[in-house]
């Protein structure tokens, strides 16, 4: 069955556009109104990170984001009760790391997703080999649990991740962690190329898409990109009104460019 | 069979280890996994690390019994002296295995995350030696704890890289380190400093260090014809504790893993996840992983090696912990009492044996001194000030 998260996507792509997932990092202070202002400007769905300690996958920019709503006093459960206001018509994924799941029990965070009204998880350490627990529990209750394909990977790799995914593939764009960069490293592009033909489900870029242009240069490839830094630094500099703003650049450049 | 485990392809020492790394890493761990099978196959690999291990580390390390402290606390003490090796700590075993397979795999660089910094020393040391360049994370707190193994590294040709992020110690040194390595494996090696992390690192780094095991068996067995009643190390990830308890595992010694007080991952935590393996640690209500506070830089960390969770978990091996102060009074008690000055991180051991003696009395105990107290010098002029 398809779940919402990839049923929203293919509606976008079936019509012809691309999609854009902006991350927001939960429990940073004003969270709530970066999420309803990617909503209002053109986000196809939204990414939103529940703060770890140890968030080894992430740079400079979404760390310290982290690190200010923990200490704010976020937490897993704190983020949940306001995601379950938001009703903004879009699906939700979160973004976690897996201690947070294992802590709270497969099925029990599996189900807080649930009613927090989430559609999807993306648990970046978290690889297939380990991912077996989490995915039935979370297939069982209709979690859609989004997979990473690195650039790192052989061949013999990608169909197994790409086989596992629900939602999306995530096609990593480069080799490092979360942040904004210059150039779209030559790697998204040929990974998301590699990943387009073992599979059918949406391939979105994400990790080093840091603006509109780097936005529609990986759309070229793939179905669309996930943008965090970019927008985290916004909300952290500018708050919802410059989420805003930047999510209705990079939506106004993936809906003007031709495909 | 040995309780000692040889991990299969799931890297698991019954429910603990795993390998729970970002996608990007996986291939590399794989490789690794392979390569290091491979090397340790090899007697080729095998006679070059053990040529490296005596004529450079200065292998094997003595034994020594500790005639004064024994007949002060009514036992019979014996030291596995890995302080005397090159670079002044056991560390070295290790890392000189991790650089041969590092540049037998092709590598040109590697990273290395350190606490108290013997283990940033030893991996400059042996880049050094062996021609590699080498990158080295250390927590803010702890570089200014441990200035002159900062200053060490750099005179070694390595680059010492401050981290600011989380409590400013091993566990955000670790993170940092990772995070180099995600971004940088295609030239790098992620030159791991204990028996923790993604498999293979726990079951590779073991095997490195088995040595010290391997060897004090013979050596105790050589001074007193058996087996000792206690084996008895420091627990930081535990790289010490598991090389010198390998070599013991299958006799009926009392294997004693000391923690600091403010470490304790296996008495003090819960089943966990983080720096690629699933683990005891130390961690809230939500699981976020909590800050550890210890003396030692070397063992201010809130997880611990997954082979020291089972052997926790089936009772093969104790935990105990010890505070602060109780490790100050190991440190001067060792000091004084046996000419040896011990690191912060095995004054633990020594710690918790003056603490525990009265229940031990005309037991044999073998403690490993793990690292000299040379680096320790300047942090205990501060807290000694009678003395200075
Ligand atoms: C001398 C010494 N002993 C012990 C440790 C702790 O490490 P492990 O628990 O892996 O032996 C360190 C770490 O820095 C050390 O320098």
């Amino acid at each position: 069955m398809t779940g919402r998260l990839e049923a929203t996507l293919r509606t976008r792509i079936d019509g012809g556009g691309k999609c854009l997932v902006p991350y927001i990092t939960g429990g940073y202070p004003g969270w709530v109104d970066a999420v309803r202002a990617c909503a209002a400007n053109g986000a196809d769905a939204i990414e939103i990170g529940i703060p770890f300690s140890d968030p080894v996958m992430d740079g400079p920019v979404i760390q310290q984001a982290s690190q200010i709503a923990l200490e704010g006093g976020a937490t897993p459960v704190s983020i949940f009760q306001e995601i379950r206001t938001l009703d903004i018509g879009i699906p939700l994924a979160v973004m976690c790391y897996y201690n947070t799941v294992f802590h709270a029990g497969h099925e029990r965070f599996a189900n807080d997703l649930v009613a927090a009204g989430v559609s999807a998880a993306i648990v970046p350490d978290l690889p297939l080999e380990e991912a077996g627990d989490w995915c039935v529990a979370a297939d069982a209750a209709g979690i859609e649990t989004v997979m990473l394909a690195a650039p790192t990977a052989p061949d013999n790799r990608l169909p197994l991740v790409a086989e596992r995914a629900r939602g999306f593939v995530y096609s990593v764009g480069l080799l490092g962690v979360t942040g904004e960069r210059k150039e779209l490293a030559l790697t998204a592009t040929i990974l998301a190329a590699r990943v387009k033909k073992i599979t059918n489900k949406p391939v979105l870029i994400g990790v080093g898409v840091s603006n509109a242009a780097q936005a529609v240069e990986a759309s070229r490839v793939a179905d669309g990109v996930i943008m965090g830094a970019s927008v985290v630094n916004r909300m952290m500099d500018g708050g919802s009104e410059a989420v805003g703003l930047f999510v209705a650049e990079v939506r106004g450049a993936l809906d003007r460019a031709s495909w | 069979m040995s309780i000692l485990q040889t991990p299969g392809s799931d890297g698991r020492f019954g429910e603990f280890g795993g390998r729970y790394v970002p996608e990007t890493l996986v291939p590399a761990c794989q490789e690794l996994e392979v390569a290091f099978e491979d090397a340790w196959n090899d007697p080729l690999f095998r006679a070059d690390l053990d040529q490296l291990l005596r004529e450079y580390a200065g292998r094997p390390s003595m034994i020594t019994e500790c005639h004064n402290l024994s007949e002060q606390l009514g036992i019979r003490l014996f030291l596995k002296r890995e302080d005397l090796n090159h670079t002044g700590s056991h560390k070295i075993n290790n890392v000189l295995g991790q650089v041969l397979l590092a540049k037998r795999m092709g590598k040109k660089r590697i990273v290395a995350e350190t606490g108290a910094g013997q283990h940033g020393v030893a991996s400059a040391t042996a880049a050094a030696l062996l021609g590699l360049e080498c990158k080295v994370y250390m927590g803010e707190v702890d570089i200014a704890r441990q200035e002159l193994n900062v200053f060490r590294m750099r005179l070694l040709g390595a680059e010492v890289e401050g981290v600011t992020s989380g409590s400013r110690t091993l566990k955000d040194a670790v993170n940092e380190a990772m995070r180099d390595w995600v971004a940088s494996v295609e030239t790098t090696h992620y030159c791991l400093g204990s028996v923790m992390g993604p498999h293979p690192y726990p079951f590779m780094v073991r095997q490195f260090h088995r040595v010290i095991g391997d060897e004090a068996f013979e050596q105790m067995n050589d001074a007193t014809g058996t087996s000792p009643d206690f084996v008895v190390a420091c627990v930081g990830g535990g790289s010490n504790a598991m090389g010198i308890f390998s070599g013991f595992i299958d006799t009926p010694a009392r294997l004693i893993g000391v923690e600091p007080a403010g470490g304790a991952a296996v008495s003090r935590g819960q089943p966990g996840v983080v720096h690629g393996m699933k683990s005891f640690l130390m961690q809230d209500e939500y699981g976020q992983v909590a800050e550890a506070h210890s003396i030692s830089a070397g063992l201010d960390y809130p997880g611990v090696g997954p082979e020291h969770s089972y052997l926790a978990s089936i009772g093969r091996a104790e935990y105990p912990t010890v505070t602060d102060d109780e490790v100050i009074a190991g440190f001067q008690l060792m000091s004084r009492s046996e000419g040896i000055i011990p690191a912060l991180e095995c004054a633990h051991a020594m710690a918790w044996i003056s603490r525990e003696a009265k229940n031990m009395q005309g037991k044999t105990v073998l403690m490993n001194l793990s690292g000299r107290g040379d680096k320790d010098v300047g942090q205990m002029m501060s807290i000694l000030k009678d003395l200075t």
